[in-house]
């Protein structure tokens, strides 16, 4: 592996980039035909529907990418899609007047055959394995020429 | 959009999609059978594309938005051979599963492609 590649854009962790850029330009293609066609219907579904989107791309851009700063915009941007789905599931739930418009969240993301409940969870457990302390550390112990 | 078709593209691109991931995750790099699957999804998404341009004018109109529609269609249009150039690229078992995944994620675009013309209410 060059130094300078992502260490988490290798293995089973591109399978995961891959189901994160086809969710992210799902969200997106779905929230620009929902803005487009029929906002004025559910303004706060359909707003976070577009949220949604930007924050897949940018979880998607950041997993490929090197780096701390990446690492931790990785972190950030998961967390918040694991809190998205969690909350805006149990307020779908709760209040369908609100929430009901299909969004990548709504009822856990049911639309989505699940996934977007499922993928953050995959996507801690990969960061969570791929900590740059971790290859710091395997680095020192095993240095390349 | 034809029925029997789309029925007849949804079960190829699952079957190529569980076929790919299946031979992935036995430590396979994609192949001219894996590879082959791919393509032969993106013909049919090819295919795809020339019925549902030339439908209306039979009369075959969709029930559902047609803007929703083409952004599903043209979103798995782009797919495969984004898999495929990563598959020629990276030869190892995991851009096999990417293959696969990618097959499944099309088989459930045309399945909601379908509902779109066939079923929603716009």
């Amino acid at each position: 592996m060059v130094q300078n590649k992502s260490s988490r854009a290798v293995g089973v962790g591109r399978v995961l980039i891959v189901v994160y850029g086809i969710l992210a330009l799902a969200a997106a293609a779905r929230s620009f035909v929902q803005i487009v066609e029929r906002f004025d219907e559910a303004p706060l579904a359909y707003t976070l529907s577009a949220v949604s989107a930007v924050v897949y791309i940018v979880a998607t851009v950041a997993l490929t990418r090197p780096g701390r700063g990446w690492y931790f915009a990785a972190w950030i941007t998961i967390c918040f899609e694991l809190l998205g789905v969690l909350i805006v599931g149990t307020l779908s739930l709760m209040h369908p007047d609100l929430f009901a418009h299909a969004s990548v969240w709504s009822f856990y993301g049911s639309g989505y055959l699940f996934v977007p409940l499922v993928i953050p969870v995959l996507g801690i457990a990969w960061l969570y394995a791929r900590r740059p302390s971790l290859q710091t550390a395997g680095n020192a112990a095993a240095p390349r020429a | 959009m034809i029925e029997w078709f789309t029925y007849t593209q949804v079960a190829i691109a699952a079957a190529a999609g569980l076929l790919c991931v299946i031979i992935g995750l036995l430590g396979r790099s994609p192949s001219d059978y894996t590879l082959g699957a791919t393509l032969l999804v993106e013909v049919l998404l090819l295919v795809q594309l020339a019925v549902s341009l030339a439908a209306p004018a039979f009369g075959n109109n969709p029930t559902g938005s047609l803007l929703e529609f083409y952004m599903y269609l043209i979103s798995a249009i782009l797919l495969p051979p984004l898999a495929g150039v990563w598959g020629l690229i990276e030869r190892n078992r995991w851009s096999t599963v990417i293959l696969g995944m990618v097959c499944l994620a099309v088989a459930v675009m045309v399945y909601r492609m379908n509902e779109i013309w066939f079923f929603q209410l716009a």
